[in-house]
């Protein structure tokens, strides 16, 4: 700060900062809100039916849904227990 | 047809009760009888805003539990006519809002021939502000231009098109308005805070109405009269314009241009 705007106390233009981070933030926002909610239930029952014939762990399956280009796919990725 | 309006934020501190009555006020000052009702159980400050805080026998929470009857806790205001406050209650748990219970109670208002329900929502997104939102047909997003209460009601408005009646239903969707409050043209104009149309363009919703940022707030708010009764001053001039343009008419936007003061003010004072 040189000793000019030490006198006149100038103050920073940060509104145009303020409204950047705001612009990325709310879109990524909105991008998650308008995926599907069924995610978590669909997690659920899978669980409930692999575990009929494994012994799995919840947190051994997971689903996720992404965006490539036109298309949407839908991973589901199950890892088995070991020394069967 | 009764109208339900809901003031809502997300964020706290913003101006939703003072928002609230004041629009409130303006409705029932253009001959609509009009109700306005505190939905934040637990907290309620609504009565005070409004000035008839001692005139609080029943509350809304007594009207859903079937305690009261609606006609012994509506409070008439002091200063207009067609002017009902339904205030929340103190003791009970935001639980005690049931769904039926409110619609219950909305709908008994219709009954009554009212023109206007204004629902003063809390602030946050749990169950309190949902229930605010539920049955509405137009929603006030209050808005400070500050980096937090602008996610909020962005956050607010997602809401809002996902779990009012009119969303669940696949009706008309809520009409949204947003309101900027707290105001300051002159730090707006020097690139230190949010410009009333960098936040329309961020929220994307048409603009209500921008309220200058003022003392007069305060001033009425410890004298618990509606701001909108503070004659001569921007905010209730701001307030009067919002509620013009709510009900259709065209008014251009006052307040929210900068003028830099002149010499003579300048040595003599004034703000």
């Amino acid at each position: 700060m040189s000793w000019l705007s030490l006198i006149f106390g100038e103050k920073k233009a940060t509104a145009s900062v303020a409204k950047e981070r705001l612009q990325l933030i709310i879109a990524h926002e909105r991008a998650c809100a308008s995926g599907p909610d069924f995610l978590p239930e669909l997690q659920k029952d899978l669980v409930a039916v692999i575990s009929k014939y494994f012994p799995v762990n919840p947190d051994d399956i997971k689903v996720g849904l992404e965006k490539q280009g036109n298309y949407e796919v839908l991973e589901v990725n199950i890892v088995l227990p070991e020394g069967r | 047809m009764t109208t339900i309006i809901t003031v809502t934020s997300g964020k706290g501190g913003v101006g939703k009760t003072t928002t609230s009555a004041s629009i409130a006020s303006g409705l029932a000052l253009r001959g609509f009888k009009t109700a306005v009702i505190d939905f934040d159980v637990g907290l309620r400050n609504l009565d005070l805003i409004m000035g008839c805080e001692r005139r609080v026998v029943y509350d809304f929470v007594n009207v859903i539990q079937g305690d009261a009857n609606l006609h012994q806790a509506l409070i008439k205001d002091k200063h207009c006519d067609n002017l009902f406050v339904l205030p929340a209650s103190q003791t009970r748990d935001k639980d005690a809002l049931t769904e039926e219970g409110v619609e219950k109670v909305l709908k008994e208002l219709e009954h009554q021939g009212f023109d206007y329900i204004v629902c003063d929502s809390p602030a946050g997104i749990e169950h309190g502000a949902v229930m605010a939102l539920t049955f509405a047909d137009e929603a006030i997003v209050v808005t400070n231009p500050e980096v937090s209460s602008v996610r909020d009601s962005d956050r607010i408005l997602g809401i809002i098109q996902s779990k009012s009646r009119r969303a669940i239903e696949g009706r008309e969707p809520v009409k949204e308005h947003l309101l900027v409050t707290r105001y300051s043209p002159k730090r707006a104009h020097e690139g230190e805070m949010l410009t009333y149309t960098d936040i329309q363009e961020l929220l994307r919703i048409p603009l209500l109405g921008v309220i200058p940022e003022s003392e007069a707030v305060l001033q009425a708010s410890n004298q618990g009269i509606p701001a909108i009764h503070q004659k001569g001053t921007p905010v209730a001039d701001a307030y009067q314009d919002a509620i013009a343009r709510f009900l259709g008419e065209e008014h251009p936007l006052r307040f929210v241009e900068y003028e830099k003061p002149g010499l003579i003010k300048r040595l003599f004072g004034g703000k």
